[in-house]
Order: C-alpha cells, then sequence, then structure tokens
C-alpha cells in the first residue's frame, strides 16, 4: 500500500512538472526583472515615432542599463507616441534637460532607449517629463530619402 | 536476386502492415484500459515518465546551456547577441526539445519495456496469461503503451524549459547579454504556432517511440540473444522514424 502511494505521489508531481514546463514555455513572461525589488523612479518621454520599441526594453546611458521601458501608448490627443520608463533610483542626478533617442542595437539588434546628458543643474525626478527627443530612425525612410535626394540631384546635372 | 528483392519487399510490407494492425488494437483497446484500469497506466507513467526525468532534465539543461554558448559567439559577430535568447527559444521549442528528448525517451524508457516485455515472453509469461484466459495485449501491452505517450511530450515539455533556463543562465548570467532584450526578442518573435509545433512532435513521437518499443517487445524471439536484439532494434528503428517523421511535420508545418 505505502508503494502505491509513493508511485501515484511520484507520477502526481511528474504530471505537475510536465504541465508547469508547458505553461511556463506557452506564457514566456517570467523574464528576470533586474530592477525588481529596487527602487526606481519613472520619467516619460514623448516621440513622434517609436520604431519598434517594446515594453521592458533597456533605457541605456553611455551604453549602460540604468533602467527599462514601463509602457508604449499612444496618445490621441496630441498625436505621439508616450514611453513611460522607470530609472533606478541610484541614478538621481541625470540633468532634467538630457535628451533621449531612440536606438538600435547594431542591425539586428533590438531597440533601446539612450539617454544623453544635458547640463542642467536640475536633476530628473519621478514624474517629469523629458523635452528632447529623437525618434526611432526607420531604415526605410532613410533609404528612399537617399535614392529620392541622389536622382533629383542628377536632375539637376 | 529480383526473388530476393521480392521478398524483401513483401515481407517489408507484411511486417509494416503487421505493425498498424497491432497499432489499431491498441488503440482500440487503450480507452477501456486507461478509464477502467487507470492504476496500471498511473504505474506506466511513473517507469517510463518520472524516472526518466534526470536524463531529460541535465540533457536540457547542458543542451539550452551550449545553445546559448553557440548563439552568443555566432551572433556577436552580426552584433545580434540580444537574439541569443529568440535562437535558443526556436531551437528548443520546435526542434531540438522533442527530438532530442524523444531519442532519449527511447533509450530510457523504449529499451526498457521492449526487454520487460520480452523477458515476460522468453519466461512463457504472456502464455500463462493466455492460458488463463487473460489477454495479454490490454492488461500489459496497452498500459505500457499509454504510458509512454502520457510522458513523452511532458518530458519534451520539461526538457525545452529547462533548456531554456540553461540559455539564460549562459547568455544572461555568464555573457552579460541584457535580460530584457533575452526575454523581450523571444517573447516578440515566437508565436502560439511554434509552441504548437513543437507539441504536436512531442505527441507523435511519443506514439511511434512506444508503439516501436511494445512492438518489439512482444515480437522478440524468446531467448535472451532475441530479447537482446528486440532492444537494441527497438533504439535504431526509433531514432531513424523519429528523425525521418520530424523532417516530415517540418516540412508540413512550414
Amino acid at each position: 500500500m505505502q508503494q502505491t502511494r509513493s508511485v501515484e505521489l511520484g507520477t502526481g508531481l511528474f504530471v505537475l512538472l510536465g504541465l508547469a514546463a508547458l505553461f511556463f514555455l506557452t506564457m514566456q513572461t517570467t523574464g528576470s526583472n533586474t530592477l525588481a525589488g529596487e527602487d526606481t523612479y519613472s520619467v516619460t518621454a514623448r516621440f513622434s515615432n517609436v520604431g519598434s520599441l517594446k515594453v521592458r526594453a533597456p533605457v541605456a546611458m553611455s551604453g549602460v542599463t540604468i533602467g527599462r521601458v514601463q509602457s508604449v501608448e499612444f496618445d490621441p490627443v496630441s498625436l505621439e507616441a508616450v514611453v513611460v520608463f522607470e530609472i533606478d533610483s541610484r541614478y538621481d542626478q541625470i540633468p532634467d534637460d538630457s535628451d533621449a533617442s531612440i536606438l538600435t542595437a547594431g542591425i539586428l539588434g533590438s531597440q533601446y532607449l539612450g539617454l544623453q546628458a544635458g547640463g542642467s543643474e536640475f536633476s530628473l525626478e519621478d514624474g517629469s517629463e523629458i523635452q528632447f527627443t529623437q525618434s526611432a530612425i526607420i531604415i526605410e525612410q532613410l533609404i528612399s530619402k537617399y535614392l529620392f535626394s541622389s536622382s533629383s540631384e542628377k536632375e539637376h546635372e | 536476386m529480383l526473388r530476393d528483392i521480392y521478398f524483401t519487399v513483401v515481407g517489408f510490407l507484411r511486417t509494416f502492415g503487421a505493425l498498424q494492425l497491432f497499432f489499431l488494437r491498441l488503440l482500440v483497446n487503450s480507452p477501456h484500459i486507461f478509464f477502467g484500469r487507470f492504476r496500471l497506466v498511473v504505474q506506466q507513467v511513473q517507469n517510463s515518465g518520472t524516472l526518466s526525468l534526470v536524463i531529460i532534465m541535465v540533457s536540457g539543461f547542458f543542451v539550452g546551456g551550449v545553445l546559448g554558448l553557440q548563439g552568443y559567439s555566432n551572433l556577436a559577430r552580426f552584433n545580434a547577441e540580444d537574439s541569443v535568447g529568440t535562437f535558443a527559444a526556436f531551437s528548443l521549442l520546435k526542434e531540438l526539445g522533442p527530438v532530442i528528448s524523444a531519442l532519449l525517451f527511447a533509450g530510457r524508457a523504449g529499451t526498457a519495456l521492449a526487454s520487460e516485455i520480452g523477458l515476460m515472453k522468453a519466461t512463457d509469461q504472456l502464455s500463462a496469461m493466455e492460458m488463463m484466459a487473460v489477454d495479454p495485449l490490454p492488461r500489459v501491452l496497452v498500459p505500457r503503451f499509454l504510458g509512454g505517450v502520457i510522458s513523452m511530450p511532458l518530458l519534451a515539455a520539461v526538457f525545452s524549459a529547462i533548456g531554456l533556463l540553461g540559455a539564460h543562465l549562459v547568455g544572461v548570467n555568464l555573457l552579460g547579454v541584457d535580460a530584457g532584450a533575452f526575454w523581450q526578442q523571444m517573447q516578440s518573435t515566437l508565436d502560439m504556432s511554434d509552441v504548437y509545433e513543437g507539441i504536436i512532435k512531442s505527441v507523435v513521437f511519443g506514439v511511434v517511440v512506444s508503439l516501436l518499443a511494445v512492438w518489439e517487445g512482444y515480437n522478440a524471439i524468446p531467448t535472451a540473444e532475441g530479447v537482446g536484439r528486440a532492444t537494441t532494434r527497438t533504439v535504431v528503428i526509433s531514432a531513424i522514424a523519429v528523425l525521418i517523421l520530424d523532417f516530415m511535420i517540418t516540412a508540413m508545418a512550414i
């Protein structure tokens, strides 16, 4: 009797583990939040185009990750994309006139939010908004710009 | 010469046909064993599933780790090391998870099934059951078949999940890929159809490997040598069948 019970217990645990693994694979949402549990403050920035910036993308300053994108939404009134991101509160000395741009890590890499330090005496704090932003560079637009400008130059010659 | 070819072809077709009939008999007997004698099935899930967990988890972890290393070093040439999560998830979910689990499952559980049934036959236990008017097929073969069919998809899922954790450990904690980029790229690239493809593969492989193991054991020549050959054939034929079917399912899914 004791043995049957342990067999049933083992099988039950195995099936549960398998189903949990299946659930994990289907959801794949776990992700390790490097900022979880740490203090953060959130800052807003508005862009005319965010490219393919996604929630949880890194926020980097001088190439070092200092925070994460919290949400990317579209504001129907100002017709702009509103990006809210949180910065580790260890970095509370960032000038409030710093500018934010959406950059791509490598050619195939994912997009991230890059901050460039400004010169203001005041620093960013919870709820503040970044004034100077630069939208994502869309490669297709660049290419078409280049193509059309070179062809119009030829016409002038 | 021609005669030989003729008999080989006819012999192959006869074996193949007999295998299909055997499969049908297993299927017909499956529902009433599953609902009526669930205990027997639980016992076999324990034998072929729970006891295979260690080999599956260890292999999965290291396969995932290797994917992390290889993916990182090759993607870094294109400055795309952030995609290592996508790379590992694609490989694990669609190919390596189901295929390697099936091969390991054939080696760990398939051989055990084949030799157990073969020895039952060699020691006349199956004949003894027939003498008592108990059909050994539902009582002995069907629970073992069902146990394998239930275990295999779960083992493949565990393999892929542990593999992802291994890839995460190597890619993020060891080589310094950003954790957010690792998961975010993976989530934006993969969709449910990729997960389904892996699940379908693991179910098909589970059915095929269990069927072949039970079949080889049941048809083993009842001697020590015959049982040994049945075990070997189980691994060889399962491996070939799994790899060919993997190609076919992938071709159908694309």
